[in-house]
Formats: structure tokens, C-alpha cells, sequence
């Protein structure tokens, strides 16, 4: 689903991914783990096209995303894509949040489009908050309307920053709650995450990049339980 | 001899008083030249805010596109029409480069610069509203497949606009005292109606004065609807 060839990518002089190769099938959960600034947000945003490379391609469903002749936009309604820091739309109430990409960009009549977001807002749980504005939701409301609003373009793909990185303890279980149940319902999804439990108990694959490449990838428990690189064996005896 | 009670002494002494003051007489027995005057300046200052506004918008949207060309044009454009001053911004479109393609006379002339002129100082302020809106929603707009105009439309501009505002009010202001300046090409507006009533009546501070309060009556009068737009804005 996601192909992803020997990217590279700098900001200026700094380096920040360093020849990145790997694959994810579809239906697959990857989770990407590693310090910070290791480079794990800006590998996901190279995905979608937020960041361009300087080398490298990457494929989605067999469309080459690095190529200048596609249409972008156009991938991108298929991607979804999860923010740490949410970014609602503020001066939109949490119906509209969720029903404006498919009204705009795919002409989906007004009523069609709340129709379906009030089963993605019941979805994630919170079927009566559809009038309300982003400013009165908790942290990890938002991020649960965040990822309803990525739902309602019906990617085959979701691409989770950290999501539950800036939320209170207490909220981070209803977001990752929300995350395994898409799982479970196959989607493909890439996750860069801190949370060790979900990449462990959620993820098919995990991944862990250092200094803009990756050093190990396999299973959680290979990952987890017998780390084999020791870079990997320092993260994760100062994270778990 | 009967004693008038103090108020009514007071208030007839003054009005007796006045009346015998010449500028006094200029300012009341002129008072719809003044008034006829405000209007004319409220007129070129609305038509030429808006029009600055829509050009405003344009320049401030080729000041952040992404095409050299266009950024270039927008810079050039700010550039001059702020770091020279309106007044001979006006001379120079009244008498030289109007006059090559049309014949506008000093009024339309007088709206055409202070509308340029306006649109730089708009466009400044458009762009800093719009890159006052957090980047994380440029972002999201796009990562859910709008195109760039979508995003700005549907996402930012309606953003921006409430940080927009009160900048905004504020060159409207500034504006309307600019407009002044278009008296020197004889658009019959306050300030020239001021000119003009001062050189037979030799009465400067009645006059100017008179003026000076028909101007404040104008600003005081647009800064208390900003606000009022302003708290609007706030409680939404
Ligand atoms: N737009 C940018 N311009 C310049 N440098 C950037 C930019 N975005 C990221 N970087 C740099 O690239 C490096 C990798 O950043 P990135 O955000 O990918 O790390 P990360 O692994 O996601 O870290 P974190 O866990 O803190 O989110 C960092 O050194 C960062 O400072
Ligand atoms: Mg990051």
C-alpha cells in the first residue's frame, strides 16, 4: 500500500532522513518509534507530500506520489493524515470540521455528508458533540474529531504524528481506544508514537529510527523483547 | 433694575458674545458648506477603502505566492506606494499619469491614488493576518486534499479576517484624514472647503477649527463602530 525507495531529505544543511526504505501492506499497522528529532514526524509528512524530498520515491497504491505529474490533491483525499496538535478548524463547529472536505472536494451533497459524519462522530464516541466548536472540546475530543474528520474523505490510508503526545494522561485511552478499533477494522495505518503499550499490542510491525534512518525493524515483541541493535536497546530501556 | 437669575445672564451674555465674534458667524451661517464638505470626504474615503480593500487582498495573495514573478510585483507595488508620500502620489496620477488614458476628473483622480495608495497599507495587512493563522491549519486543509486557494478560502481566510479587523479600522481612520490630501488637485472636500472659506474670510482658527471637529466627528464616529465590530467578533 504505502513503498517507500531510499528518501532523502534535507532542510537546508541539516539532514534529517537519510536514505529511508520500507514498505507497508495493506491492512497493516506500522508503528514508527525513536527519539525526538530522529525524524519520524517529517518521514510521515514526506509520505503526503507536506514535506517534498530531495531524493527517493514513494508510492501509494502503486501511484508514484514523488512524481511532479500526480495529481497531489487528489492523493492526498486518500491519505489521511493526524495531527499531535489536532488542528480543527476552530471557526468551524465539529459537523462542519467533518463534513467540509467532502463537500468541497468531492461535491457531496450537504445532508449526504452530515449523514456520515454523525456515524463517524458516533463512531469515535462522541455522538453529541455535532454542534459544538472546537474550543469547548477537551484534548482528546478533538483528536477523536480530528481522526473522524480524516475518516469522512474514506482514505485507504491514516497517518498518525503522535496523537495522543499533547493530551492529559487520563485522555490518551479513549484516542488509542478509537485508533484500535480502526485497526481492527483493517485499516492501513502508519502511527509514530510514544506509547509503547499500543505500538506493542496495536502495531503488525514496529519500526525505530535514530538520526534519520532507520536501525531496526520487526515485530513488537522482536522489537520489544529482544532488541538486537543498541541504539534500540538504549530508547528503549530509558522509554519502557 | 430686576436681577436675572445667573444661568440665564450667563447664557445670554455668551450667546450676545458670540454672535458678535465674526468667525463665530462664518462657521454657523456656513455650516452645510461644512457639512456638504464631510460628505464628500466620507465619499472618497468609502469608495477608495473598498476599492483598496479588493486590491488589498489581490496584492497581499501575489505578496505570498509561491511564484517569483508575482511576489515580486507585490513587493514592488507595497514598496512604492508606502515609501512615498500620497500627497504627490495624487499629483502624479492627477496631472501625469491619468491624462494619458483617460480624462478623469479630480475626484475620480483623487479616488484612484487614495485607493492605491490604500491597497499597499490593506495588503500588509492581509498578509500579516494570514500568516497569523497557525501553520498546523494550512497543513491539515491540505492533507485533506484541498488545492492551495481551497485551503485559503474555505480555511484561512476566514481565520484571518478576525485579526484583520482591527488594523483595518484603524486605516480606515487614517484614511479618511489622508484624504485631505486630495485638496491640492481641488476635489471639493473638507480640507479644501476649509482652503477656500479661510482665503475670503482671513478667520483660520474658526475655520480650522470647524473642520478639525467635522473630521473628529467623522473618525470618532468609524473607530466606535470598529469596536463595536470588534466585541461582536469577540463573544462569536
Ligand atoms: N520545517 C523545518 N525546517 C527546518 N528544520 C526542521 C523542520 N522540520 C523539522 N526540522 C528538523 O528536522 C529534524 C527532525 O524533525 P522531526 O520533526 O522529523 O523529528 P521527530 O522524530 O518527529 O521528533 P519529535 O519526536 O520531537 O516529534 C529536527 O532536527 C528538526 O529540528
Ligand atoms: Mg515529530
Amino acid at each position: 500500500m504505502i513503498e517507500v525507495k531510499g528518501i532523502h531529505k534535507n532542510f537546508g544543511r541539516l539532514e534529517v532522513l537519510k536514505g529511508i526504505d520500507f514498505h507497508v501492506s495493506e491492512r497493516e499497522v506500522v508503528c514508527v518509534i525513536g527519539p525526538s528529532g530522529s525524524g519520524k514526524s517529517t518521514l510521515l509528512r514526506c509520505i503526503n507530500q507536506l514535506e517534498t524530498v530531495q531524493s527517493g520515491r514513494v508510492f501509494i497504491d502503486g501511484v508514484e506520489v514523488t512524481n511532479p505529474k500526480t495529481d497531489i490533491n487528489l492523493l492526498r483525499q486518500q491519505v489521511g493524515m493526524v495531527f499531535q496538535l489536532f488542528n480543527l478548524f476552530p471557526h468551524k463547529t465539529t459537523l462542519e470540521n467533518i463534513t467540509m472536505a467532502p463537500v468541497i472536494l468531492k461535491g457531496m451533497p450537504k445532508e449526504q455528508a452530515e449523514e456520515i459524519a454523525i456515524g463517524l462522530l458516533r463512531k469515535v464516541g462522541l455522538p453529541d458533540k455535532d454542534h459544538v466548536y472546537p474550543a469547548q472540546l477537551s484534548g482528546g475530543q478533538k483528536q477523536r474529531v480530528a481522526i473522524a474528520r480524516a475518516l469522512a474523505m474514506h482514505p485507504k490510508v491514516m497517518l498518525f504524528d503522535e496523537p495522543t503526545s499533547s493530551l492529559d494522561p487520563e485522555m490518551v485511552g479513549e484516542v488509542l481506544a478509537v485508533m484500535k478499533d480502526l485497526a481492527h477494522e483493517g485499516m492501513t495505518m502508519v502511527v509514530v508514537t510514544h506509547e509503547m503499550g499500543f505500538a506493542r499490542e496495536v502495531g503488525h510491525r514496529v519500526i525505530f529510527m535514530d538520526e534519520g534512518v532507520i536501525m531496526e525493524e520487526g515485530t513488537p515483541c522482536a522489537i520489544f523483547d529482544n532488541p538486537q541493535n543498541p541504539r534500540t536497546q538504549s530508547f528503549l530501556s530509558k522509554v519502557l | 433694575m430686576s436681577i436675572t437669575p445667573y444661568p440665564m445672564m450667563f447664557g445670554a451674555t455668551l450667546w450676545e458674545k458670540l454672535n458678535s465674534i465674526n468667525g463665530f458667524n462664518v462657521v454657523v451661517s456656513n455650516w452645510d458648506y461644512f457639512l456638504e464638505g464631510g460628505l464628500v470626504t466620507l465619499e472618497l474615503t468609502v469608495l477608495s477603502i473598498t476599492a483598496g480593500m479588493v486590491l488589498g487582498l489581490i496584492i497581499a495573495l501575489m505578496k505570498l505566492s509561491r511564484w517569483r514573478l508575482l511576489s515580486s510585483v507585490a513587493v514592488i507595488y507595497i514598496d512604492f506606494f508606502r515609501g512615498t508620500p500620497l500627497l504627490v502620489q495624487i499629483m502624479l496620477f492627477h496631472f501625469g499619469i491619468l491624462p494619458l488614458f483617460v480624462d478623469t476628473g479630480p475626484f475620480l483622480s483623487g479616488v484612484i491614488a487614495c485607493s492605491l495608495n490604500s491597497a499597499a497599507y490593506v495588503a500588509e495587512i492581509v498578509r500579516a493576518g494570514i500568516q497569523a493563522v497557525d501553520r498546523g491549519q494550512m497543513e491539515a486543509a491540505r492533507s485533506l486534499g484541498m488545492n492551495g486557494s481551497q485551503a485559503m478560502r474555505y480555511v484561512i481566510l476566514p481565520q484571518a479576517y478576525k485579526i484583520v479587523v482591527p488594523p483595518m479600522i484603524n486605516e480606515f481612520v487614517m484614511l479618511l484624514k489622508d484624504t485631505s490630501l486630495v485638496s491640492v488637485i481641488a476635489v471639493s472636500e473638507l480640507a479644501h472647503r476649509g482652503k477656500l472659506l479661510y482665503s475670503t474670510t482671513f478667520e483660520p482658527t474658526w475655520v480650522w477649527g470647524a473642520v478639525c471637529v467635522v473630521y473628529y466627528i467623522m473618525t470618532k464616529t468609524i473607530s466606535m463602530m470598529g469596536d463595536w465590530v470588534e466585541r461582536r467578533l469577540a463573544t462569536e
